[in-house]
Formats: structure tokens, sequence, C-alpha cells
């Protein structure tokens, strides 16, 4: 993902198109309806806290069937066969367990719902697990909300040999229509719509009341309520799914033993590094054999377009910049494809699996001790892939003290931006050592996110952790299709990129380059020259005193995949020729000063953007692009002194 | 704070945390602060409701089964305390 993560808005009120929000608990299937709804392609996931926003989507309804039925006389035959369909807008909301918000994303959700924005509200249940999941429904219907329950996973109840009534339960729920559904195969999906949108056209929900007793206790006194919220769950999903049969029978007891190990006080967090560490070989090992091919195909394409321009006989001016310019430029960004999607392939099968929860449980000790709780684990975990969904992530945490100080160290985590530098650099400096050393990069931005973790949680925001408290989902195994679909989605994500910021990018410093009129292009004394020669002199301490690697920091800051791209473009060399004309300007402990910099330094545009619009303010991602910038050329000037001192080449 | 703990008679009421694994218990009151009172509500952790506890280290959160075994729930060690049942026979 990168800066065009989607950060929707949502349009504005519009009476002549019906809005249905759609709610439900983690893991009830939501997500996945709304996918097969809108024919959107969200990420799913298996653990709670995937969806934080509220994503709009656009669906087609059958009309409801009673007033068609009714106005079906008075109309003219619309053509045989076709049903009249409405336009109308599905609001995927952040999953809940109740109506209370307790964290951001789910304050997101209650506050939508309480907008009164959407017409109707299509409640996903997963009949799998009902007691549970009506509570919210409860919740809903208390609240006065017009609903529409969606009984998802019904094919796996059926499977128990259970015949669910939905009827018992609509009328239990005082006349809510129960739709019966399963969200994988589409069935009963079309029905729940256009039950939902014929609410929306205005028939209001109906009344309903839990009865609390008369008791003074129970009135306000939050467990008695809940209780008797709870019962009556108890009782409508007996109901529904027969006597004596609440839920159905529970997780087989094999993956308890699973549990156990893998939040064991000592093997789970042995666990824990081995699949991180398995991570980061899965990258480089199925990733690296493939940018080969990767640059040999690009090679290709390039020589391709030249020959085209030669015998288009474009200027040399348009040809130049065309081959040398936009071609090297994206390529020297794009020959890192298969690495980035190694590492999206990796941590999609770690969300679908459902260890990310059991990863954050685990890990609540140590997080704690840092002054931050278990649920921070998953955002940061999520940084790996790219800082901006990490932050938005950062929504789940419940309290505004964890959120901040997540949303500041997250940057700190070595995104799939910063791979290439480090592959690149690593390659042509370090050889047989090159996993060794990006692997020690990626554990200081890891060592310095603690730092920064601890010293802003006990220094600049004192306080408590919220208390750790997580559903756990089951395991299951990670289907195929999901998981390459939802690498494949990040990966797009960053050609995507290469095909528009870094090639906007490219344009602007071949402008930079060839300005003022007549000088060589990309030399010194050109404005681009200039620029890097003034960055470099704060660099020089971190042995890092030329223009052009002063230039390129100044480029990666729009987007870390730049940097590599513009160390093309500033010494005039491609994907395959640039490790070694890196040789003529960087040692191998230059390197490494730029590593650890380019690692550390501000955080890319993109990630300030979603800093300022999930803090609300301006203070912190200038706090957080100030103190990184300060943090970066420190670290790295300590790195390249400290390797002088020990006697390698500077 | 009294819940439902009143009509319990004289069997002991415990705290989560000191509950071990394999134990089940029906959970009669949840105590402390009207936020992690309320998280514990919408998670299931209500009075009247049955839990199994699957792993309790004294270290880390305590795991549990609820929703007749279809749910697990980490409550993190600081929560379990706030949580007092009594023990059932299995």
């Amino acid at each position: 993902m990168g800066p065009f993560f989607a950060l929707t808005k949502l349009v504005a009120p519009n009476p002549t198109v019906r809005i249905v929000a759609l709610v439900g608990n983690p893991n009830s299937g939501k997500t996945t309806i709304f996918n097969a709804l809108t024919g959107e392609r969200r990420d799913t996931g298996n653990r709670p806290g995937v969806t934080v926003e509220c994503v709009e989507g656009r669906a087609l309804a059958r009309r409801a069937p009673a007033p068609r039925v009714a106005a079906a006389s008075a109309l003219p035959a619309r053509g045989l066969g076709r049903e009249p369909r409405d336009e109308i807008i599905v609001v995927d909301l952040p999953a809940a367990y109740d109506f209370d918000g307790h964290s951001e994303d789910q304050a997101v959700a209650r506050d939508y719902l309480l907008s009164g924005r959407a017409g109707a509200v299509l409640n996903v249940v997963d009949a799998m697990n009902l007691e549970r999941n009506l509570y919210l429904t409860i919740r809903l219907l208390e609240a006065g909300l017009p609903l529409v329950v969606a009984l998802n996973r019904i094919d796996q109840v059926r499977a128990l040999g259970l015949s669910p009534d939905s009827e018992a339960l609509s009328l239990g729920l005082g006349g809510v229509p129960v739709v019966q559904t399963v969200a994988l195969t589409g069935e009963g999906l079309e029905e729940a719509l256009a039950a939902a949108a014929g609410l929306a056209d205005g028939q209001a929900g109906p009344a309903f009341r839990v009865d609390y007793g008369s008791g003074l206790e129970a009135e306000g006194h939050l467990p008695a309520m809940a209780a008797k919220r709870f019962e009556l769950a108890a009782r409508l999903a007996r109901g529904c799914l027969g006597p004596a049969r609440s839920t159905v029978p529970g997780r087989p007891r094999a993956t308890d033993l699973v549990d156990r190990v893998v939040t064991h006080r000592y093997g789970g967090v042995a666990i824990l590094l081995a699949v991180m560490w398995a991570v980061f070989k899965f990258t480089f090992s199925v990733g690296t054999p493939l940018i080969t091919l990767v640059s040999r195909l690009l090679s290709v394409a390039g020589r391709l377009v030249e020959s085209l321009a030669e015998t288009a006989g474009a200027p040399d001016l348009v040809r130049s910049f065309v081959v040398d310019g936009l071609m090297a430029g994206m390529g020297s960004v794009l020959v890192f494809l298969p690495l980035v999607f190694a590492l999206f392939l990796a941590l999609a099968v770690l969300e679908e699996t459902g260890y990310m929860a059991r990863a954050s449980c685990v890990s609540d000790r140590f997080m704690r001790a840092l002054g931050l709780g278990g649920k921070a684990f998953i955002p940061l975990v999520l940084g790996f892939g790219c800082n901006v969904p990490a932050i938005l992530a950062a929504r789940t945490l419940e309290n505004r003290r964890d959120r901040l100080a997540t949303i500041l160290v997250s940057p700190f985590i070595s995104c799939s931006g910063r791979l290439p530098v480090y592959t690149l650099f690593a390659g042509a400096f370090f050889g047989a050592r090159q996993g060794l050393v990006v692997f020690s990069v990626y554990l200081l931005g890891v060592v310095m996110a603690a730092a920064m973790a601890k010293l802003v949680t006990a220094r600049v925001m004192p306080g408590e952790s919220a208390d750790f408290l997580m559903e756990l989902p089951s395991y299951r195994w990670p289907s195929w299709r999901g998981v390459l679909r939802q690498a494949w989605g990040q990966a797009w994500m960053f050609i995507r990129k290469a095909g528009t910021i870094i090639a906007a990018g490219v344009v602007v410093m071949w402008v930079l380059g060839s300005l003022p009129w007549g000088v060589a292009y990309a030399s010194r004394d050109s404005l681009l020259g200039r620029l890097g020669a003034a960055v470099a002199v704060v660099l020089r301490p971190a042995g890092l005193g030329n223009w052009e690697t002063g230039a390129a920091l100044v480029f990666g800051f729009v987007a870390k995949e730049f940097v590599v791209a513009a160390l093309g473009l500033v010494h005039g060399a491609g994907a395959q020729a640039l490790p070694a004309l890196l040789a003529a300007h960087f040692t191998p402990l230059t390197a490494l000063s730029f590593m650890v910099l380019v690692l550390l330094y501000s955080p890319c545009l993109a990630t300030v953007a979603a800093i300022r619009k999930e803090t609300g303010s301006w203070k912190w991602p200038a706090l957080a692009a100030g103190y990184s910038l300060v943090l970066g050329l420190g670290m790295a000037t300590a790195v390249y002194q400290l390797g002088r001192v020990l006697g390698m080449a500077g | 704070m009294i819940g439902v703990g009143e009509a319990v008679g004289r069997q002991d009421i415990l705290c989560l945390s000191d509950l071990a694994a394999g134990r089940q218990a029906v959970v009669v009151a949840v105590t402390g602060g009207r936020g992690a009172t309320a998280r514990l509500l919408a998670l299931g952790l209500a009075p009247g409701r049955c839990v199994r506890v699957v792993k309790n280290d004294r270290f880390g959160p305590v795991i549990l089964a609820t929703d007749s075994g279809s749910t697990r729930l980490a409550v993190g060690r600081g929560l379990a305390l706030k949580i007092r049942l009594i023990e059932e026979a299995d």
C-alpha cells in the first residue's frame, strides 16, 4: 500500500440514493458480504479490527417484493425477465461487539449509525456463534435502528444437522426481517440487500425493548443490564437453532493445545521470533532470485522503447528523457516488485491463519514494559508492509495515549518502500553477508521503535496502557486465492506508485537536472546538483557528503522507494548498472550509514499525511518528521564515526 | 459492587486470575471502572455467563473459552482481576 491507500471519504447524504450500513461482530463475514454485494475487493482477515474506517461501495438491489406486487398492475411491463433494480450505497462499518465505541474504530461505527445517514442497517450475524452475535443485534434494536438481520454462515449450521428457524428469530426480535445467508457463495445476499433497501424506503424499525425487570438494581447497572440482554440472546438463539442448542458445538480442544503452546510465556516468544524470522527469510529467498528475472525483462523493454524511439525519429532530448529518465527511474523501483510481493504474501498468510491475534497476546507482556499494550503489536507488524495502514490500524487501540504513541513510533518500522534501498546497497557492498546486514537494519528499526515508545510513554504521555482484551479467532488454513489476492492488491499499489508518484518525481528531477539551460544533465551545476549539495552539508558527518546522495534523500522524502530511482537518475544508470556505479560513490561503511539514514529519517509524505489525518493536528506529524530526521542523522553519523574509529575505510 | 453474586450463598467467589486451566465457572460480577466493565460485558463476560479457562500461567493474558466453547478470549491480567466467578463442577 502507498500514498494511494484509500482514505475513503464519505459522500454527502443524498436523498435519491439509499444507504445501507453493514454492521456486525468481528469475523462475522461482514466485509466478505460487502465485497460480494459491491464487487469491491476490501481486505478481509482472520482477526478483529481489519476494517477500521467506513468504506463505501455501490450495489444494485432488487426491489423488495411486496411493494412491487402492489404496483405491478399500474406500471407498464418493463421487459420480460428483468426486474427493476435500484442503486444502493453500501457502507462497511468497522466491526463492533456493542454500541459503546470503546476505541476509535468502534466510535466511527457508532457515530455513523447515530448520524442517521444510513436508511437501513444490515446486521451480519454469525449463526455459528449466534448467542454472542445477537447481543449486538439487541443493542442496535434498542437504539431504534431500522434493521435487517443476515443470518450468515448458515451452511455450516445446516451441515451440523440443524435447521435454523429464522421466522422464530424474526418474531423474537419484534418482526425484524431475518435472511439466511452464506457470504462465501452469495446465497441469500440479494434477498438481504433487497430487504434492507425496502426498509430504507422509510419503514421504521419495530419498537423493541428489553425487559430489565423493575428492580432498581437493573436500571443503569451495566453488568445487570448486560446479563439480561445475554439471557434474551440465549433464549432467541435457542428458539432459532432448537432447544439446548443456543450455540453450535465449540471448537475442538486440540486448538486449545495450540493456543497454550503459541502463547506460552517462553515458548510463545520463541515462536513469535521464529515466525518473524521466517517472514523475513521467505521474503528474501523467494523474492531475490526473481529480481534478476524482472531486471532482464525491464532492460529488454528499455531497449525496445529505445529502438522504437530511434525508428520513429524522436529528438535526442525526448529519447533520453524517456529511456534514461522515465524507464530507468521507474525500472529501478519496479525491479524490486518480487521482493515486495513476497513480503506481502507472507504477511497475508499470517493474517489469514489467525496467528496475529495470538502474537498480539504473547507480546502483551513486553509491549507493556515499553508502555504500550499487546494490541499495539498488530499495527506495528502491519508497518513492515506500509506505515500508512499501520497508522490507521492504531484506531483499534482503546485509549488515546496508546494510539498516539503507536502512531509516533510506527514510522521506524521498516516498510516495503525502504526494502529496495537495503537490497541494492547490501547486494552491492556486502556480498555473502547481505542477508545479515539487511536483517540488522530491520532490527535497528524495531529497537528504535521500542526505545522511542518507552521514551514517549514515560516522558511525553505518562499514564496507563489499556488492559489487554481480545477475541482469538479460529485458526484456519489460509485460502491461497485469498492470500494471493490480498498480496497482489498491495503489490499493485506498489506498481501504481511507480507509475504515478515515481514517474512524476522523475519528471521533476529531470527538469531540475536540466536547468539552467545549457548545463550538462544531472551535473553538479544543475539545479538538482545545487539542491543536493546544499543538503549534503549536513550529511558530511555521516560520510555522505556528495550531492548525488543529498539529492536522492530529498526525493526520498516524497516516497522512500524513490531513493533508488533518484540514485539511478543522478548516476545516469538503470537497474542493472546501478550497483557497479554505486561502488564509485560509496564504501561499505558509507553504504551502512546511508541505509541507517534511509531507515530512520523523516517518514514519507503519505505517512505524514496519515499522521495528520489520524491525530487531527499538525503538531504530531511535525514532531514525527522532526525527531526522526534528527535521530536518523545522529544514528548515521554515529555509525560512520564509529566505523572509522574501528578502522573501516570511510 | 453487588451483582448476581448475592444469590450465590456460601460458595466461594473467585477472581478470574486465580482460576487454573481446565476449570469451569460462572461469572457473578464484573467490577472496575465503567470503561473496563463495558469492554468486558461487550465480549460476553457478563453475570450468568459460563466460561472455561484454557490457559492461565499467572504471567500473560488469561485465555478463556466462552459461548459453549465457540469463542476464545484473551483477557489481560489487569482485567482478569475484575471478573468474579464461582466454580462449577465439570
